[in-house]
């Protein structure tokens, strides 16, 4: 009899031990995001994070494709007027968002609308007199009453505040508050129910999506999924992370940490991937003395080292740039050396020079320094001693990146708790043109911390917005990168290309595309 | 009975005191969640709607008036930043925390308590001196250092369990019980360290008395008479546990980080880097709410070992 229940407990034992075979048949990608997903509204936040969200479960009208080039997405054939005022777009038959409704051109016409009010290319648009309206179920039109060289880029920025499609009733909700609903037509569904804020994000294959013909490219192209489950995975301990990645727990890191980069080089079952380009940047507060005066900043342009600001987030050398010229991305379209030259060689005797012509009294600087993100932190102190060596006054202000989100928006004088200087990153598309470049955008009266000002470059940028020919473009865009290098709103502290790390067996890792997780390439 | 009410109303003001310091505390930090919210790129103007929006512009008494009249009627609130509900976190939280606090504290128990009986009864032996310098050992290591040599070893090397993550008993027992090994074994060294010397200390002080003595002179078996005097040494060694327990509910949080276990510590960590009032206020107060519980059974269960005691 005692024989007999203890193989019963045995039994019961071995079966509760032995693996569940729920997800055996369900092909799941786990995917180790660069971080926590919070807000679920692509056009309430420019967190990346709720972009690349944005992408699994929204399609775009536009969208680029590997080359930048804008193809139709959700379109399926547009006209416009010989003047270049007039545009219509015509829907693709066929789709339909997640709750089983059909795409209108009402969807459209009122998802573009919010997004106008929240993007630097919408807002443009808008000052070109952008009106849209429905023609027909499908139809939609696009009214300028000044030319806009660039409606189909923007319509596939792919940048934070991307143009997202989403239901009437959701794109009119107020946009002070984030949307908590999603619906969506891409390629994925969200799955709220398994989602655990801090941890992990779900996403399954959307029954619904109506893929393109023409093969994925960037943004582009068909999204349709070769795997049926999505894990987002927020592994905040990078240790874990990369252990999970070598074991085969984890399909992909988004973004490896510069540490375990050169380990990771010599996994043979690991390959490394380029995760896009950044730009390091020191950001001013030009309210208030001394960088209230351009040739200050010019000075600590000068001091600039972009060499060492690279080298102490700690990449490896192949991963950052020497030096990049322009104050866009180094390598793009919009790459240019134009008044570039006096700043090409950091000298900080020069520097203190320049200072000292330029009237600094000895002006306190308080530089944020953050505390709790390593690579901004490196970032910070070399700010600081670069300050230091050319004679600034400065104080470091160490409080972490929550504390500095706020004190940033600040007026006040330092003094009195307000801010004079503070490090950030962005990525390429956020800054690859005088359009999508918030801190190029330097009109005066704009409310972005840091209060650029100079009407000079605010008016070579609107000139640069209207032209439509390209040669013509490309003069503009250097006269404006001129006026960028006397007036200096930010400073370009140099380019790097953070890595992301996938599984050997992952087939289309090579088909990623500057750093967005375009994860319908991917197949196992 | 008596005594176990008057000891739970006397818990009302103290979660009243600890209410109160933990809204000034957490909203008088610097930082601003309108403003991580908002992202790199927004405007002054952005994060002033926000904070309409969120009412976070109302003065702060009213802020803290809103909330304790939420927490009156049930309603812990919702995460600014998620928009998902405080009790949803919550709930989603407790299971990977409740299953290490049993878990690390089984394996405790069960380790520390034999191993500090043994140490006590052979004391200044070898056996005794390679417990306590175990127990050294076990208590000095840093906490992540023993997670990552532990993940190295049993799960890259020999591949017995996973590097991170939490499986939900309901997704299969087998799956549940492996990736609840290596982070209670981690936090268990910790205890078996604390619990192991707090055991070998009181046990060897009993095992002077002269009842032990006495015990001994009758006749009786070793074992026997280590029970009864681990019964006699228990008082302490249940008010450690009993601490112990109260912590892991609170969250470990380099556990919990280094595992990737989607547990209350790390709920409680992120909220406060993202300065999530709400999750941050009920959380806390739930956590203190916990801690004066699990205190009250501790001070109930000593009744337990010496019945002598009266409430």
């Amino acid at each position: 009899m005692r024989l007999k229940q203890l193989a019963a407990a045995a039994t019961l034992l071995a079966a509760a031990l032995a693996p569940t075979l729920g997800h055996a048949q369900t092909k799941t990608l786990r995917f180790v995001a660069h971080a926590d997903l919070k807000i679920l509204d692509p056009t309430f936040t420019t967190a990346y994070i709720s972009r690349n969200f944005g992408y699994m479960v929204y399609d775009t009208l536009f969208a680029q494709d590997e080359h930048g080039q804008p193809k139709p997405q959700m379109v399926d054939k547009w006209t416009t007027s010989r003047d270049g005022l007039t545009w219509t777009f015509t829907l693709r038959p066929g789709q339909k968002f997640s709750d089983g409704k059909d795409v209108t051109a009402a969807d459209a016409v009122a998802s573009v609308q919010r997004w106008m009010v929240r993007d630097s290319f919408g807002t443009a648009l808008k000052k070109a007199g952008a009106e849209w309206s429905t023609i027909d179920a499908k139809t939609f039109k696009l009214q300028l009453k000044e030319p806009f060289g660039m409606v189909l880029d923007a319509l596939a920025k792919p940048s934070g505040f991307p143009p997202v499609v989403m239901p009437e009733r959701l794109a009119k909700m107020p946009t002070t508050t984030p949307l908590t609903e999603v619906v969506g037509s891409g390629p994925y569904l969200f799955k709220r129910d398994e989602w655990v804020p801090g941890s992990k994000t779900v996403f399954v294959r959307n029954p619904n999506y109506a893929a393109r013909s023409e093969p994925p490219s960037g943004l582009a192209g068909s999204k349709k999924s070769h795997f049926d489950r999505i894990e987002w995975l927020y592994l905040p301990d990078s240790n874990s992370a990369v252990s999970a990645l070598k074991k085969g727990e984890v399909d992909f890191i988004e973004q490896v940490p510069a540490d375990y980069i050169t380990p990771l080089r010599s996994d043979p079952n690991v390959k490394l991937l380029s995760a896009g380009t950044q730009q390091a940047q020191l950001i001013m507060n030009q309210l208030h003395p001394p960088f209230n005066n351009a040739r200050v900043r010019q000075a600590v342009l000068k001091a600039v080292s972009q060499e060492r600001f690279n080298a102490a987030m700690g990449y490896p050398l192949d991963m950052r740039m020497r030096y990049c010229a322009t104050y866009f991305i180094c390598g793009s379209a919009n790459d240019t050396a134009a008044g570039s030259e006096p700043y090409r060689t950091p000298d900080v005797a020069k520097a203190r020079e320049m200072l000292k012509a330029a009237g600094y009294k000895g002006e306190k600087v308080a530089l944020l320094v953050p505390s709790d993100v390593p690579y901004l932190n490196a970032l910070g102190l070399v700010a600081l001693q670069t300050m230091k060596n050319m004679g600034l006054n400065v104080e470091p202000v160490n409080m972490d990146w929550a504390s500095i989100g706020a004190r940033r928006a600040k007026k006040d004088v330092p003094e009195s708790g307000g801010w004079s200087a503070y490090v950030t990153v962005a990525n390429e598309f956020a800054i690859n043109s005088p359009i999508v470049s918030t801190y190029l955008s330097a009109a005066c009266g704009n409310t972005l911390p840091g209060w650029p000002c100079d009407e000079k470059l605010d008016e070579l940028r609107t000139a640069w917005i209207r032209e439509g020919v390209p040669a013509r473009r490309k003069q503009l865009l250097d006269a404006f990168q001129v006026r960028a290098y006397e007036a200096v709103p930010y400073i370009n502290l140099g380019q790097y290309t953070p890595a992301a790390a996938a599984r050997k067996e992952l087939k289309g890792a090579d088909k990623l595309w500057s750093g967005i997780p375009n994860l319908w390439v991917l197949d196992k | 009975m008596g005594y176990f009410l008057r000891r739970l109303l006397a818990t009302v003001p103290v979660m009243a005191v600890v209410a109160v310091l933990v809204f000034l505390l957490i909203h008088l930090s610097p930082g601003d969640p309108a403003a991580l919210i908002a992202g790199d790129l927004a405007t002054a103007d952005d994060i002033a709607k926000l904070h309409v929006a969120l009412g976070l512009d109302q003065p702060l008494w009213k802020q803290f008036a809103i909330w304790v009249g939420n927490l009156l009627t049930g309603n812990l609130g919702v995460s600014i930043f998620t928009q998902v509900p405080v009790s949803e976190l919550l709930a989603q939280r407790i299971e990977p925390t409740l299953a290490i606090a049993a878990f690390t504290m089984l394996i405790t128990i069960l380790v520390a308590v034999p191993l500090g009986t043994l140490a006590a009864y052979r004391a200044g032996s070898w056996i005794d001196r390679f417990v306590m310098l175990f127990a050294v050992l076990a208590f000095s290591l840093p906490v992540f250092l023993v997670g990552y040599l532990l993940i190295y070893g049993f799960a890259i090397k020999l591949d017995w369990f996973p590097v991170q993550g939490y499986v939900r008993f309901a997704e299969g027992p087998g799956k549940w019980l492996q990736s609840l090994v290596l982070p209670c074994v981690n936090l268990a060294l910790v205890y078996i360290a604390l619990v192991t010397r707090m055991t070998r200390a009181t046990v060897l002080e009993v095992l002077h008395e002269d009842y032990i003595r006495t015990a001994w002179a009758k006749g009786l078996g070793v074992l026997p008479v280590l029970g009864h005097a681990l019964r006699n040494a228990a008082i302490p060694i249940a008010t450690t546990i009993g601490v112990g327990i109260a912590l892991l509910i609170g969250g470990v949080v380099v556990t919990e980080t280094v595992y990737a276990i989607p547990g209350v510590g790390r709920l409680v960590i992120d909220s406060v880097q993202r300065h999530d009032y709400p999750v941050i206020q009920s959380v806390l107060l739930l956590s203190a709410g916990v801690y004066v519980l699990i205190n009250l059974l501790i001070d109930l269960s000593y009744r337990l070992f010496d019945p002598r005691i009266r409430y």
